[in-house]
């Protein structure tokens, strides 16, 4: 192995039950260089990360670490870290309870002559390791009493401190702010000219530029290319993660532009945001208009999605359905005003796992009906087996639990729970993430379709492709705000990256 | 042999199976005994000394003495599934509530009566109303201030009883009116308790069949976050699941009440949360919410009280019985642990694996 | 200039040690006819919640790792009755009894701690099951209510005295003698207890794995901790601590039943609880817990030394504090997640 070397991993593969995660993977890190780990949802990112901690079996592939002989296999987090390999997560895996100093050395506390925890000398070797790291914390104060961003580079710092070779940073930035960020870019800085090789995963892509040496892009389980931060521009690197691998399918939109002008408004939304997640937006969706929400993970696009639905309550702004002011306190009341919200987070938020099919198809329904009103066995089983049919829902009966189906039919149910509800407004968040082709393509035709039926929805979604395939008009978000609209006119690939990837363009 | 797998893996199958067992311990002990070996099922009749004919046997008196814990099953099959958690003040809300319909009926203060001082029904409702309150109270706690439903119900756990006594003043209130025992004794020859069991029972069977309730529950219980997003008011359905908790303390309570003719305070529903939740995790349900099966939960209730009334015909006597009880605990929970499940599936995967090398 | 640290947690304790010393303060105030500003007064409520310190100590560390202990009050009483009906009946020496008493707490422990820690059941309904066993082996070893008189050393440390020194609080009663406060050897065994937990909390890597564990059980076993193995001596060191307050218990009432001790788990809770130990877990304070129980032991004698109340009111006002500190740590949660967000 070279000795320049940190990390290398040749030929990763790995499967979930009927998705291969991972195809054939290389990835390749030096010492002393930050590396970004790019890649939209579902590119095998974490999945490759876990891989190498151990978290994750893989089926093939090698992996070398610096100083050891012969490829390594981890059994789990704690032999990753004794290998030299450390992650810090997005949530800060510490205990807030516990003083700084306790953070850094549980497990490993140094020990008076009668066996107890030297607290002295833990605090003052705390102290020492925080000095050289330049951070000003008093670590004999619990850990909850500093920002996330401090914990953050607390974790660091224990990583760091336990002789780690290879760093691994998971999304770390996503709840920091600019300043914190900065901060934490100095320790990444400093630890890199230490000798360190850090992998980064994030997706904000200024911070990529900001501090990575390299990029390594994966997209859908394959890995796109190994650069040098030069090599890769923005919207070059878009480009990569999103990929432009036009399928066979042929266009399914309607040919031409349609004119919007003169059709009626089904949503106004005007000034509306949640602290923390989305910034005051405007936005007008017209009566059968299919709306697509880009920008990159994290950029606010399902967040100003759930701001309308009520599903996290909009503090400011004024909302018209219709023509007519209206308050969103709930989903309910979002209903009653008929919209509906498929969520991204399928598991999380979309299934009721332990509930059939024919339940969970039903369930809105009956949410809206109330508690009293129960709708009757028959019609239940009448209004499944037409779901069932017309989406092409694979499951052994209507009364399978939904937890046993497969990612894609699962959110056909969720997408017939909707439909049932006969909505005038739609939200689809990523309604085709984790499915195979075949169905993506069903799910877009249907999207068509209740547009032409004069329905509203809001697509949002990862893959351009899919975008341009369905939507009439595109809102463009990045950092928690709305910053554009595309029009039909500019919708293609080069103007939408450009959208999204901000910066090179105007600064 | 897979039919029989299938079979046990049916959520009744535990609780079905457990009341089985017992009856089955009653015929071998019958028999040992030189007893008619299925004397435990048999139900006799007897004419009273005020020359009423009631049914006696061992198999009524399971369905007798089991009806308050059956009530409160009810209650917290509800608020299990709904919060994952147990309502542990049941017992306490019970004496609250007898305590405090004594005390209307027969006055502040006074222990010995022959005459109501109010209407029979309304010491009856205002009994059940302080229950609902009290679910009310555990439920906002628990719905709208997050406390975990254990410690949330402990307030009223130890708070209930202490202010039952303070109603009573700390002594027995016997209220000596025969109306006032109706509840608590016997509806012809049949035991009330039975009957005001098998309605509570049937009102709850055709709330579940005939509205959407069980599906509320459910939805918030499995899954909280898709059920907001899907349009349910978690908080709400939390709540009312409390407050019908309450309410069955309360009807449990006044029976309890009723069948002493007294508001034995100290006494009446201890240790009655235990057996109750008992009874939920007998029936197959996880404490961990979700999914319920009620009649699985009243099975475990009526289970329970055929394991105390053969302790007792194995001359066991009240105060002992607790330790079978507990026996009989750890042998559920231990064999539905899934780190155990676990283990069976790897010695029965590695015996299909030896199966096929052959 | 140091500041003073005060989070949140360190405030629910001050409340706590406030709370007591204004509820101590109107005591004295309004009974000071009655004895309440007699050193003897305080000295009393410890001697009477000697064996509930111990057991409190235990249910402390238990909750602090996130879980929960309701069999201790069963606990106390099957101690109670092994010791009494082994002296009185039995006719064996009361040291060996202890030593007995003691060894059964290890294995309640060890039993319980495996359920919960290794087969993964849930705390309440494991500890459920060793209340119903430990009170039905009460009844099973004796249904009679047997009084401890025979032993000669039992009964001789159950009446020690044991005078505080330098004449501190000494006084002269109305007959012209003179009183010196004393406590019983169960209170020094507490206090011993409470200093023991204090240091191992706060001074051994099996204290703080305790905290880190209750804090947050994934990280704990990010950082290498054995999250099983921690928890299983945490309900081991409670029955231990739950048997050694059995056996204070039990030098307090000289008898051992059926009934007795019941309702003593939720005491402790209450105790830690009112004591800012948060039932979620890695908060919480051994100091507290003393206070706690200082608190309930103040209100029973406050109630006493009226003397019209009914019994039953220590009762209410202790779940109304209960209810109090509960929803004020609700609050404190609600606030802490608003900060993060």
């Amino acid at each position: 192995m070279d000795s320049n070397i940190a990390l290398t991993m040749r030929g990763i593969c790995m499967t979930f039950p009927g998705v291969k995660a991972l195809d054939n993977v290389d990835f390749t890190l030096k010492k002393g260089e930050i590396r970004a780990l790019m890649g939209e949802n579902g590119a095998g990112k974490s999945t490759l990360i876990k891989c190498l901690t151990g978290v994750n079996k893989f089926e093939a592939g090698e992996i070398h670490v610096d100083g050891i002989e012969g490829p390594i296999v981890n059994k789990d987090t704690m032999d990753a870290q004794k290998k030299g390999i450390s992650t810090v997560y997005q949530e800060v895996n510490l205990c807030p309870n516990l003083s700084v100093a306790e953070n850094l050395y549980i497990g490993r506390e140094p020990l008076t002559k009668i066996g107890t925890v030297n607290r002295r000398k833990m605090n003052q070797m705390a102290a020492q390791l925080m000095n050289d790291l330049d951070l000003d914390v008093d670590v004999t104060k619990n850990l909850e009493e500093y920002s996330l961003a401090l914990q953050q580079m607390i974790a660091i710092a224990r990583a760091v401190d336990m002789e780690s070779k290879v760093l691994i940073l998971d999304e770390p930035t996503s709840s920091l702010d600019d300043n914190e960020v900065e901060k934490l870019f100095g320790m990444m800085r400093k630890l890199r000219d230490q000798g360190v090789g850090i992998v980064f995963v994030t997706h904000f892509l200024e911070q990529v530029y900001a501090v990575c040496d390299g990029i390594t892009v994966l997209r859908n389980g394959t890995l796109v290319g190994e650069y040098t931060i030069e090599e890769l521009p923005r919207v070059k690197l878009v480009a990569a993660m999103m990929g432009k691998d036009f399928d066979d399918l042929a266009s399914i939109k309607p040919e031409g532009i349609k004119d919007f002008s003169n059709v009626p408004l089904e949503i106004e939304a005007k000034g509306l945001s949640h602290e923390g997640t989305i910034k005051p937006f405007d936005l007008d969706i017209h009566k059968g208009e299919v709306v697509g929400l880009t920008g990159l993970l994290g950029s606010g696009r399902s967040e100003l999605a759930r701001a309308i639905y009520g599903a996290d309550r909009a503090q400011t702004g004024t909302l018209k359905v219709d023509g007519k002011e209206v308050k969103i306190k709930t989903p309910l009341d979002a209903m009653n005003l008929g919209m509906g919200l498929l969520p991204d987070d399928r598991k999380a938020e979309g299934i009721i796992g332990d509930m059939s099919v024919r339940e969970n198809i039903v369930l809105a329904m009956q949410a809206k009906l109330g508690m009293f009103k129960k709708i009757p066995m028959a019609k239940q089983i009448e209004i499944a087996d037409k779901f069932i049919e017309m989406l092409q829902i694979k499951t052994a009966s209507r009364e399978t639990l939904i937890k046993q189906l497969s990612g894609g039919n699962q959110q056909k149910v969720i997408l017939a729970r909707w439909l049932a509800t006969d909505p005038d407004f739609l939200i689809l968040d990523e309604p085709t993430r984790g499915i195979d082709i075949g169905t993506k393509t069903e799910i877009q035709k249907l999207v068509i379709k209740l547009a032409e039926e004069g329905k509203s929805v809001i697509f949002i979604s990862s893959e351009i492709e899919e975008m341009l395939r369905t939507c009439n008009r595109m809102a463009v978000l990045r950092d928690g705000m709305k910053v554009g609209e595309i029009g039909m006119d500019e919708m293609n690939q080069e103007g939408v990256m450009h959208a999204i990837a901000g910066g090179d363009h105007h600064e | 042999m897979s039919k029989l797998k299938g079979l046990t893996k049916k959520q009744l199958f535990l609780p079905i199976f457990s009341m089985i067992l017992v009856m089955l311990v009653n015929v071998v002990y019958d028999i040992a005994c030189g007893n008619p070996p299925l004397s435990f099922f048999q139900i006799a009749t007897q004419v009273t000394t005020s020359g009423d004919t009631i049914l006696f046997g061992r198999l009524i008196d399971v369905l007798n003495r089991g009806s308050e814990v059956v009530i409160l099953a009810i209650g917290m099959t509800l608020v299990v599934s709904a919060s994952a958690g147990t309502d542990i003040s049941v017992g306490s809300v019970m004496s609250l509530s007898g305590g405090l319909c004594c005390m209307l009926l027969a006055g502040y203060g006074v222990t010995n009566v022959d005459h109501y001082k109010v209407p029979l029904v309304v010491g009856i409702l205002a009994g059940i109303l302080l229950a609902i309150v009290c679910g009310i109270f555990n439920g906002f706690l628990v719905a709208y201030l997050n406390i975990q439903p254990m410690v949330a119900t402990l307030i009223l756990w130890s708070a209930g009883r202490a202010i039952g006594l303070l109603l009573c003043n700390s002594a027995i209130v016997y209220v000596r009116v025969p109306s006032f025992q109706f509840l608590g004794s016997y509806c012809g020859p049949i035991p009330t308790p039975i009957l005001v069991a098998a309605v509570c029972v049937a009102i709850t069977a055709l709330i579940l069949k005939f509205t959407a309730v069980g599906t509320f529950v459910q939805a918030v219980g499995i899954n909280k976050k898709a059920a907001r997003i899907s349009g349910f008011n978690s908080s709400k359905i939390i709540l009312i699941c409390y407050a019908v908790c309450g309410l069955c303390a309360g009807i449990a309570g006044i029976v309890a009440t009723s069948r002493i003719y007294s508001a034995d305070t100290n006494n009446i529903g201890l240790n009655m949360e235990l057996d109750a939740i008992l009874a939920v995790a007998l029936g197959g349900n996880s404490l961990g919410g979700g999914k319920f099966n009620l009649a699985g939960s009243i099975i475990g209730a009526y289970t329970i009280q055929a394991i105390t009334t053969t302790l007792y015909a194995l001359k066991v006597s009240s105060a002992q019985a607790p330790v079978y009880k507990a026996i009989v605990v750890i042998l559920i929970v231990v064999i539905q642990a899934e780190p155990v499940k676990a283990y069976f599936k790897k010695l029965s995967a590695k015996k299909a694996a030896a199966k096929e090398a052959n | 200039m140091k500041k003073v640290k005060i989070s949140s947690n360190n405030i629910l304790l001050l409340i706590t040690i406030a709370l007591f010393v204004v509820m101590y303060g109107l005591g004295c105030v309004v009974y000071a006819s009655k004895g309440f500003t007699h050193l003897q007064t305080f000295l009393n409520v410890l001697i009477n919640n000697a064996g509930l310190i111990c057991v409190a100590a235990g249910t402390t560390c238990v909750m602090l790792t996130g879980g929960i202990d309701i069999s201790v009050g069963s606990v106390v009483a099957m101690d109670c009755m092994i010791l009494a009906v082994g002296m009185e009946q039995k006719g064996i020496s009361s040291v060996v009894l202890m030593l007995l008493v003691l060894a059964i707490g290890l294995l309640f422990g060890l039993v319980q701690g495996y359920l919960i820690a290794y087969l993964k059941i849930q705390p309440f309904i494991a500890t459920m099951a060793g209340m119903f066993f430990a009170r039905g082996m009460t009844a099973v070893i004796s249904t009679e209510q047997v009084s401890i008189v025979s032993d000669k050393l039992f009964v001789g440390l159950s009446n020690a005295k044991v005078n505080i020194p330098f004449g501190i609080g000494a006084y002269t009663n109305k007959k012209g003698i003179l009183q010196i406060p004393y406590v019983r050897p169960t209170v020094i065994v507490a206090i011993l207890v409470v200093v023991l937990i204090y240091l191992m909390l706060k001074y051994t890597k099996f204290g703080r794995s305790i905290y880190a564990v209750g804090g947050n059980q994934t990280s704990a076993t990010l950082m290498g901790l054995n999250v099983a193995k921690t928890t299983m001596l945490t309900y081991v060191l409670a029955s231990f601590l739950c048997s050694i307050g059995g056996i204070c218990y039990c030098l307090n009432t000289m008898s051992g039943t059926t009934t007795q001790a019941s309702g003593f788990e939720m005491d402790a809770i209450s105790s830690a609880v009112i004591g800012g130990t948060l039932l979620t877990g890695g908060v919480g304070n051994i100091v507290g817990t003393l206070f706690g129980v200082l608190i309930n032991g103040t209100i029973s004698t406050l109630v006493k030394s009226h003397g019209k109340l009914n019994s039953s009111w220590p009762n209410i006002i202790t779940a109304i504090l209960l209810c109090f500190f509960i929803v004020l740590q609700a609050i404190f949660a609600k606030i802490k997640e608003a900060k993060k967000a």
